[in-house]
C-alpha cells in the first residue's frame, strides 16, 4: 500500500517535472458542519459528499493538484467550532473551511480564518452579517443569507397579490431580524403588515399563535423562525386547515430536507425562497442522482449545492494562483474570476464576499401533483441575480468601502 | 467523610503526596503546549477551573447548583464586552468578568440558600434560565450569533496575548493561582466549617455558626471563580456565545465533576480533561460523538461511582 502510494507520488512528481508550469499544489479542505444534530440533514455528511464530488469533478490530480478532505462536527457550539478551525489551520495544514451551518459558529470561524489568512467558504450559515459589518477579505458567502430569503419571499409574494401579512416570529434576534427585513420589503411595495405575534424559542404548542394569525385575516402568514419551530408551526397550521381556508404560509427559512420531513400533506402550499432545486435542469438532476447515491438517498439541499459549487470555484482560483497558501490572494482571485458551474450557472463573487446568482420562489406541491419521492417544488418566480441580494452599499461592509 | 481527623498543624500545609502531585502538574503544564495544541490545553484548563469552582460548592458544602452556567456565561459576556466595546486591557476585562460572577453569585446565592436539597437546585436552575433568556434577547450579547472577534490585547502592557504560547502561560498561571486559592479555602478553618455544614447542618447551627452566611460566602466564591473561568475562556476563543449560558453547560460541569470525583481536590481537573478531550477528539466521528459520550458516562456511573480520582484515592487510602 505504502509502496503504491509512494510510486503514485513519484509518478505525480515526475509528471510535475515533465510539465514545469504545473508544480504540485497541495490543498486541504476542511468540511466543518453539524453532523449529529438539527442541521445534519441540510449539511452534515451530504456536505462532505458534495465537497468530495467537487474535487473528483475538478479532476485535480490531472492538474497537478493534490486535494485532501477532512471533516468534523462543530456540535453547534461556537467554541468547539472555533477550536477545530484553529487546530486545522495551525496544526493540520487545512487551507479552506467550507459549509458551517449555524450563524454563531460561522461568525467565529470567519474571525479565525481572517486572523490566520486562510479561506472560509460559507454555504450553510444564514446570517447576512458575514458580508455586512463582519465581512472579511477571506470569506465568500455562497448560497443564501437572511436578507435574500426575507427579501425574495416578501417581494415576490407582494407582487403576486399577497399584500396583507401577519408574522409569527421566534422571539430572539434571528426571528426579529427576519421579521424586520421582510416587513420592510412588504411595506415598501405597498403591502401592509396587519400584526405579528412572538413565540418563545423551541416552542411546542403554536395553537394560540396560529389562531391569532387566522383571526387577523391576513392573506399571508410569515413564518419567521427556523428548524424545529418552523416544522411545528407548519404541521399545526395544517391541523388548523389554515392553507385550505385560503391563507398562505410564507416560510422565511425552509430547506428541502424540512419539506421532506414534514411530508407534502402538511407542507403543501408553503411559499418560500430557495437558491437551488434538484429538479431544475439536467445538470442539477445529475448532481442529485449522485448525491442521493452517496448520501442515504437524501436529495441535495441548497447547502450541499453551495458546498459543491464553492469548492469548485475555489479550486479554479487555486489553480490560477498556483498556490493555496495565501488565503486573501485566493479569495481575491475568486472575486476576479467569473463563476460558472452546473448548479448555479454563471455568476460572480462581489467585493464584500457575497456570491451573486439567481434565487427562486417555490411553492410546495399538493400531494396529488407530486409524481414521486422528492418531487416537491413548483417554481413560482425567478428572482434575478441583480435583485436577489442586499445591495453592496446597504451592507456597511468595511472592506467594500474603497 | 474525608478520612480520619488530622492534627491541626498538618492541616494548614499540603500533605506530601498532594504536594508531589501539584509539582508534577506544574511540570506537565510547562511542557504540555509543546506536545498538544495549546488552544486545546487552554480550553481544558478553563473548564478544569470551572469544575473546581463548582466542586467547591458541591464537594465541600454539599450544595448542588444547577445554574453555574449563569456565572460562567455571563462573565464571558461581560469580559468580552469590556474588551471589545469598552477597550479594556485583558487583565481588567477578566477581572470585570470575575466581578460580574461574584455579583450574580451574591444575588442568586442570597435567594437560593434559603432552601435546601432539590429546591435549592431548582431555584438556581430557574434563575439561570431567566438569565439565559435575557442573554438570548439582549442586544449587546448578539443573540444566537454571540459576541465575536473579541480582541486579545496586551496584558499588563507587556505580554502580547495574540501569541498562543504567551496566552497559554498566562492562562496556566491563572489556573494554578485559582487552584491553589481553592485548595487554601477548602483547607482553612473556613473550609472546615463548610465541611461541618455539609456533614450535619443542624449541628453546625447548634455550635453557633451562622450557617447561611457561610453558605452564601462559599456560593459567592464559587460563582466568582466560575466567572473567572468564563472570562478567561472568552479571551482565549475571542468570543462569548449562548452555549456558555445554556443549561447544558451547567449539566456539563456536573458531569465533569462527577466523572473526576466529587469532593476531591484533583478530580474536577481530571473530569474536565476527560470530557473536553472527548468533545475534541471525537468531533471527527460525527454523529457518534453523543453515543460515545453517553456510553462513557454510563460506564463511569456503573464502574466508578466515586469518580476517577475518587476511586484512586479510595484504593490508595489517601485524600487526593
Amino acid at each position: 500500500m505504502r509502496n503504491l502510494k509512494s510510486m503514485l507520488l513519484g509518478a505525480i512528481t515526475l509528471a510535475g517535472l515533465a510539465l514545469p508550469a504545473a508544480a504540485q499544489v497541495n490543498v486541504k479542505i476542511g468540511v466543518l458542519s453539524d453532523m449529529s444534530s438539527l442541521y445534519a440533514d441540510l449539511g452534515g455528511a451530504g456536505s462532505v459528499a458534495a465537497a468530495r464530488m467537487a474535487v473528483e469533478d475538478f479532476n485535480a490530480a490531472a492538474k497537478g493538484m493534490r486535494v485532501e478532505i477532512v471533516s468534523a462536527d462543530h456540535q453547534n457550539r461556537a467554541d468547539v467550532g472555533s477550536n477545530i478551525a484553529r487546530q486545522w489551520f495551525d496544526r493540520d495544514g487545512v487551507d479552506v473551511i467550507v459549509d458551517v451551518p449555524n450563524s454563531g459558529v460561522a461568525l467565529a470561524v470567519n474571525g479565525v480564518a481572517r486572523e490566520k489568512n486562510k479561506v472560509f467558504l460559507v454555504s450553510g450559515a444564514a446570517t447576512s452579517a458575514l458580508t455586512g459589518e463582519q465581512c472579511s477579505p477571506n470569506t465568500v458567502h455562497w448560497t443564501y443569507d437572511t436578507w435574500a430569503l426575507a427579501n425574495g419571499t416578501g417581494k415576490a409574494i407582494v407582487q403576486q397579490g399577497g399584500d396583507t401579512w401577519f408574522f409569527l416570529t421566534a422571539d430572539y434576534a434571528f426571528g426579529h431580524q427576519l421579521e424586520a427585513d421582510t416587513s420592510a420589503v412588504v411595506t415598501k411595495l405597498g403591502g401592509r403588515v396587519v400584526g405579528s405575534v412572538r413565540h418563545p424559542l423551541n416552542g411546542s404548542d403554536f395553537s394560540s399563535f396560529l389562531l391569532q394569525a387566522q383571526a387577523s385575516r391576513a392573506k399571508i402568514i410569515g413564518v419567521a423562525n427556523a428548524g424545529g419551530d418552523t416544522i411545528n408551526t407548519i404541521k399545526q397550521a395544517g391541523e388548523f386547515g389554515i392553507v385550505r381556508r385560503g391563507q398562505s404560509l410564507a416560510g422565511l427559512l425552509i430547506f428541502i430536507s424540512d419539506v421532506h420531513g414534514l411530508g407534502l400533506e402538511a407542507a403543501q402550499g408553503l411559499v418560500f425562497t430557495d437558491a437551488f432545486y434538484w429538479d431544475a435542469n439536467d445538470g442539477t438532476r445529475a448532481f442529485a442522482r449522485r448525491m442521493a447515491a452517496a448520501n442515504r438517498g437524501i436529495h441535495p439541499t441548497m447547502v450541499h449545492a453551495g458546498v459543491y459549487a464553492s469548492v469548485t470555484h475555489y479550486l479554479k482560483a487555486v489553480e490560477a494562483n498556483k498556490s493555496a497558501a495565501d488565503g486573501k490572494a485566493t479569495v481575491d482571485r475568486m472575486k476576479a474570476l467569473p463563476t460558472d458551474d452546473a448548479l448555479f450557472g454563471k455568476g460572480t463573487v462581489r467585493v464584500d464576499g457575497r456570491k451573486i446568482h439567481d434565487m427562486y420562489l417555490y411553492e410546495v406541491k399538493k400531494p396529488s401533483e407530486s409524481k414521486g419521492a422528492w418531487d416537491y417544488y413548483k417554481l413560482r418566480a425567478t428572482i434575478p441575480a441583480a435583485e436577489a441580494f442586499r445591495p453592496l452599499a446597504e451592507g456597511k461592509c468595511p472592506i467594500a468601502g474603497s | 467523610m474525608s478520612g480520619s481527623p488530622t492534627p491541626h498543624a498538618k492541616e494548614t500545609g499540603m500533605p506530601k503526596h498532594q504536594r508531589a502531585i501539584v509539582v508534577a502538574m506544574v511540570a506537565v503544564l510547562l511542557v504540555l503546549p509543546h506536545l498538544l495544541y495549546p488552544v486545546f490545553v487552554m480550553k481544558v484548563l478553563c473548564f478544569a477551573l470551572f469544575a473546581c469552582a463548582f466542586n467547591l460548592l458541591i464537594g465541600y458544602v454539599g450544595l448542588l447548583s444547577f445554574g453555574h452556567a449563569l456565572f460562567f456565561g455571563w462573565a464571558a459576556y461581560v469580559s468580552a464586552h469590556a474588551a471589545k466595546i469598552w477597550g479594556f486591557p485583558p487583565e481588567l476585562a477578566i477581572l470585570s468578568g470575575m466581578a460580574c460572577g461574584a455579583v450574580l453569585g451574591l444575588v442568586v446565592g442570597a435567594l437560593a440558600i434559603r432552601r435546601q436539597g432539590i429546591y435549592f437546585s431548582m431555584i438556581t436552575l430557574a434563575l439561570a434560565q431567566m438569565a439565559y433568556f435575557f442573554a438570548l434577547q439582549a442586544p449587546f450579547t448578539g443573540g444566537e450569533d454571540g459576541l465575536q472577534r473579541v480582541p486579545r490585547g496586551t496584558m499588563f502592557g507587556l505580554l502580547d496575548l495574540r501569541n498562543d504560547l504567551v496566552l497559554y502561560y498566562v492562562v496556566a498561571a491563572i489556573f494554578l493561582g485559582a487552584f491553589l486559592l481553592i485548595y487554601r479555602i477548602v483547607h482553612s478553618p473556613f473550609g472546615q466549617v463548610l465541611k461541618a455544614i455539609r456533614e450535619n447542618e443542624p449541628r453546625a447551627v447548634s455550635l453557633g455558626y451562622r450557617v447561611d452566611q457561610y453558605k452564601l460566602a462559599a456560593f459567592v466564591m464559587s460563582a466568582a471563580l466560575a466567572g473567572l473561568a468564563g472570562a478567561v475562556k472568552s479571551q482565549i476563543f475571542q468570543l462569548a456565545s449562548l452555549s456558555d449560558v445554556h443549561w447544558t453547560m451547567s449539566g456539563e460541569v456536573v458531569l465533569m465533576t462527577l466523572v473526576g470525583g466529587l469532593g476531591t481536590v484533583f478530580g474536577p481537573i481530571v473530569g474536565a480533561a476527560v470530557i473536553i478531550s472527548m468533545q475534541n477528539y471525537l468531533a471527527e466521528l460525527g454523529s457518534w460523538v453523543t453515543v460515545v459520550q453517553g456510553v462513557i458516562f454510563v460506564v463511569c456511573v456503573l464502574a466508578f461511582r466515586r469518580g476517577i480520582v475518587g476511586e484512586i484515592a479510595a484504593k490508595l487510602k489517601k485524600p487526593l
